[in-house]
Order: C-alpha cells, then sequence, then structure tokens
C-alpha cells in the first residue's frame, strides 16, 4: 500500500497473505494521532462509542450512515464523499477500523469501504473488546472533524460484490460459503440464535453452500486466527481449496463481510465476493431453490 | 424520513408522555446522548433477582441480552393493581439498556392498566427512527409486549402457559 503510515510489523501479522490490512492494538496506541491516519469505531450497538471509545476515533454507523435510507443499498458516491468528509477523513488517507464482536461490523464497514476503493482500510485485530481487557485508554470527547475534500468516487459493485442473479447462475460452478449459525443453515430457524428474526419466508441455505460460520475466525479475545488455522478451516475444512472465486453470504451480509475480510487479505483468494443480498434476500424471493438440512445438497437442474 | 410532526402522546401515562416529549423537543444530534442518559441511569437488578436468574424473562426481540421481570404486589386489584419492572442488561448493550431505562422511568410504578394501554408504536414515537434505526428500535417493541403479556398473567387477565 502506497501510505506513509507503516504497517505493523508483528510477526504474527506476516504469516498472512496481505498482513498489511492489520495492525495491533499496540501499534493503535504508538501511532494513534499520527498525521494522515484516522481511527473508526464501528459498532453494532449505536451508542457504544458514546460511552467511551479510543481517544480521536470517530463513529460509523452501519444503520444510519452506511445504508441509503430509501433504497436497499450502500450510500451512493455523494453520499460516501459526504460521509468521509463530515468525518474529517481525506482519499489518502489510512484508515484503521475498529469495533464490537471481534470486529463483525468493523469489518462490514471496511468492506463498504472498499467497494468506493478506499486504498488504505486496516483492522485493529480484536477490536474494542481487546483494547478495553488491556486496560487502554478510552475517551467519551468526541474529536473536532475538519472537513475534507473527499473526491466523488462511483461505487464499483463489480468486483467485490455479489448479487442475486450472479449466485443463481453460477450454483453449483462457484464455492460458495454460508457463514451463519449451524441452525440457520439448516433452516432450523431463519435468524441468528438469540437475535430478532428479521423476516425470511423460508429456513435453509443456498443450494451446494458450504457452512462454515463465521465466528470460527476469531479467537477467544476477538482477534483473527493464525494463518495456519484458517487455512485449516477455509481451504480443508470448508473446501475452498486453490479455487480462485468464491462467494459468502449469511442474514445481511455482515457476517459474512468478516468472512470477506479473512478470504480475500488473510488468506489471499484472489476473487471473493460478499452477497449482501444474503438470506433475507434469498429466503424469500419467488422461485429460487433451497436446501434445508445440515448437507450442502444438490443443485437443482436449470 | 423528517422528524419535525411532534408525536402524539395523549394516549400515554404521564411519565412516558414526558419522555416522548423530552426526545422530541431534543436536537436530533443530542439525541443519543440523551439514551445514554437513561443508560446510564438504569437501576441495578434487586439481588433477589441477581441471584435468581431463572426468573427473569429474556427479550430475543434486542440485539443484546437483555432479561426482565415485571413485579404485582397486590395482583387482586386487577387493573389497578401498581406494577414494578426490573431489568438487566451488560454494560457494552449501552442501546438496549437504554430502551429499557425509558421504559423504566416511564412506567415503573405505573397501574396495570396503564401498562396494558401503552399503544404498540411508543418506540417509533421516540424520536429516534433515524439516529438509531428502526431495525435497532424492534427491541424496545419486544420489551413492551413482553411487559405486558407478564402483567395480564399477574393479574389474571391472561393465564401463563
Amino acid at each position: 500500500m502506497s501510505t506513509s503510515i507503516p504497517a505493523d510489523p508483528a510477526e504474527k501479522f506476516a504469516e498472512y497473505a496481505d498482513g498489511t490490512r492489520l495492525v495491533s492494538t499496540d501499534w493503535v496506541a504508538e501511532h494513534a494521532g499520527d498525521p494522515g491516519l484516522v481511527i473508526v469505531e464501528s459498532d453494532e450497538d449505536v451508542l457504544l462509542y458514546e460511552t467511551g471509545h479510543i481517544p480521536g476515533a470517530v463513529k460509523v454507523d452501519w444503520h444510519t450512515e452506511l445504508n441509503d435510507p430509501v433504497t436497499r443499498d450502500y450510500v451512493d458516491g455523494e453520499g460516501f464523499a459526504a460521509l468521509m468528509s463530515a468525518k474529517g477523513i481525506s482519499r489518502d488517507d489510512t484508515i484503521v477500523v475498529y469495533g464490537d464482536k471481534s470486529n463483525w461490523w468493523a469489518a462490514y464497514a471496511l468492506w463498504v469501504f472498499t467497494l468506493f476503493g478506499h486504498e488504505d482500510v486496516r483492522l485493529m485485530d480484536g477490536g474494542r473488546a481487546k483494547w478495553q481487557a488491556e486496560g487502554r485508554e478510552m475517551t467519551t470527547d468526541k474529536p473536532q472533524s475538519v472537513p475534507t475534500e473527499y473526491p466523488v468516487v462511483e461505487r464499483d459493485d463489480s468486483v467485490i460484490r455479489a448479487f442475486l442473479p450472479e449466485v443463481r447462475d453460477s450454483l453449483g460452478d462457484l464455492p460458495l460459503i454460508d457463514v451463519r449459525s449451524p441452525e440457520e443453515y439448516t433452516g432450523e430457524r431463519t435468524h441468528m440464535p438469540a437475535y430478532p428474526e428479521e423476516g425470511a419466508l423460508r429456513g435453509g441455505h443456498i443450494p451446494g453452500a458450504k457452512s462454515m460460520p463465521w465466528g470460527k475466525a476469531a479467537n477467544e479475545d476477538g482477534t483473527f486466527k493464525s494463518a495456519a488455522e484458517l487455512k485449516e478451516l477455509y481451504t480443508e475444512q470448508a473446501g475452498l481449496g486453490t479455487s480462485d472465486e468464491v462467494i459468502a453470504y449469511c442474514r445481511i451480509g455482515e457476517r459474512s463481510s468478516h468472512t470477506w475480510f479473512v478470504l480475500k487479505h488473510l488468506l489471499g483468494y484472489e476473487n471473493v465476493r460478499n452477497y449482501d443480498g444474503s438470506w433475507t434476500e434469498w429466503g424469500n424471493v419467488v422461485g429460487v431453490p433451497i436446501v434445508t438440512g445440515a448437507e450442502p445438497g444438490e443443485v437443482p437442474g436449470r | 424520513m423528517t422528524e419535525t410532526t411532534t408525536p402524539k402522546t395523549d394516549d400515554l401515562p404521564e411519565a412516558l408522555a414526558e419522555i416522548v416529549t423530552d426526545f422530541a423537543e431534543t436536537p436530533s444530534d443530542d439525541r443519543l446522548q440523551v439514551l445514554l442518559e437513561f443508560a446510564t441511569d438504569l437501576p441495578d437488578l434487586p439481588e433477589k433477582y441477581t441471584d435468581h436468574p431463572e426468573l427473569l424473562e429474556p427479550v430475543p426481540e434486542c440485539q443484546s441480552p437483555i432479561f426482565l421481570v415485571t413485579e404485582v404486589a397486590d395482583p387482586e386489584a386487577g387493573e389497578r393493581a401498581e406494577v414494578r419492572l426490573h431489568f438487566s442488561a451488560p454494560p457494552e448493550a449501552p442501546t438496549t439498556r437504554g430502551f429499557a431505562g425509558i421504559l423504566h422511568e416511564g412506567l415503573d410504578g405505573a397501574t396495570a392498566e396503564a401498562i396494558l394501554s401503552v399503544p404498540a408504536d411508543l418506540p417509533l414515537r421516540l424520536s429516534m427512527s433515524e439516529i438509531v434505526s428502526p431495525l435497532r428500535l424492534r427491541g424496545m417493541s419486544g420489551m413492551l409486549s413482553r411487559i405486558q403479556r407478564q402483567v395480564s398473567e399477574r393479574i389474571g387477565k391472561i393465564t401463563a402457559e
């Protein structure tokens, strides 16, 4: 990455395909405040940032800031430029994102930033919980962001995002990873255990999809598992092997952003796409097939 | 999506109506701060419940773990019986705690009748749809409906399973 902000030289990260996409809490403590570096907190809970955050960090909320309020889609180029400007982020800034729940929502923000081609976006390994557990400084003071001249860049949905017709047309040809819980995969339930029902008419999975719950990529402390462990999970167990293309999905595309990050940056799979329509779309669309039960199942003849 | 109209309050218990009005009169940018105050002010669970978590009911409609219980000291009073509310939610779930705090301040000590009359669209009247999102507000609907069901059971209006 062509940026003046150095990579984290930690040994663990050197094992990944692109370890420059991760920084440690130590690194953030050392570099916070560096010109050209913006720290972004992105959480599931909309109030968590307000209870205290890394000094200097700005907040980006997935519900209210990254989504278009009218169309089921992300903000457009103008919306994104306005958001970045409001957060004081320039196009060539290095962004480090962190958040709650093993960086689940932070990975989602990172994926959306990538749709707009923001070049240098990294995750803080372990996220908010690790920073807190280490007793590091937190503040409720919000930084006064200076608006920037962030350019209007059209969102590029063609590389890392998959849509229903593409998924339907590639059934049986491309590996699909279902990152939801086992109960959602089998069809026993249509939403996450202990999470609200968000409405899908049918339970099950996309024909041929392999199950690999997203959380398996994270350790107890929210950090990513080692390169060797991730390889065992995805390359071996989920059977991705040397495939040069893969699509991940979940319920609305957030958990699969976490898996997208793992496959793309940590394991180096070339063409990884996130199908953000995911189960809330696939499970409800007229005329598309599903499979129930623990096996990937057969792709129905077309 | 703009929330410029004043929400309806004349069918709400007084304390709840006040909260709805406060939120509406608070500038949009400051409403999260108000919600955070409710989260901070949510009273701790009385000891008798911390020792017996099985007495609490989980609310799966919320994104974060929350448990609640209602108490009616004098069920014979029926709809005039006074209701106490208790909640338990972890500090890492401030939004959920904030929702609980609103219901606690707005309904704790109210009569069963007042609680049962709270309309289901209460969360949408809190002027938070834009800053919190309707999906997250569903969690509050889940709490309210469970409180109302428990109260109905306790005063014998409906029979528990």
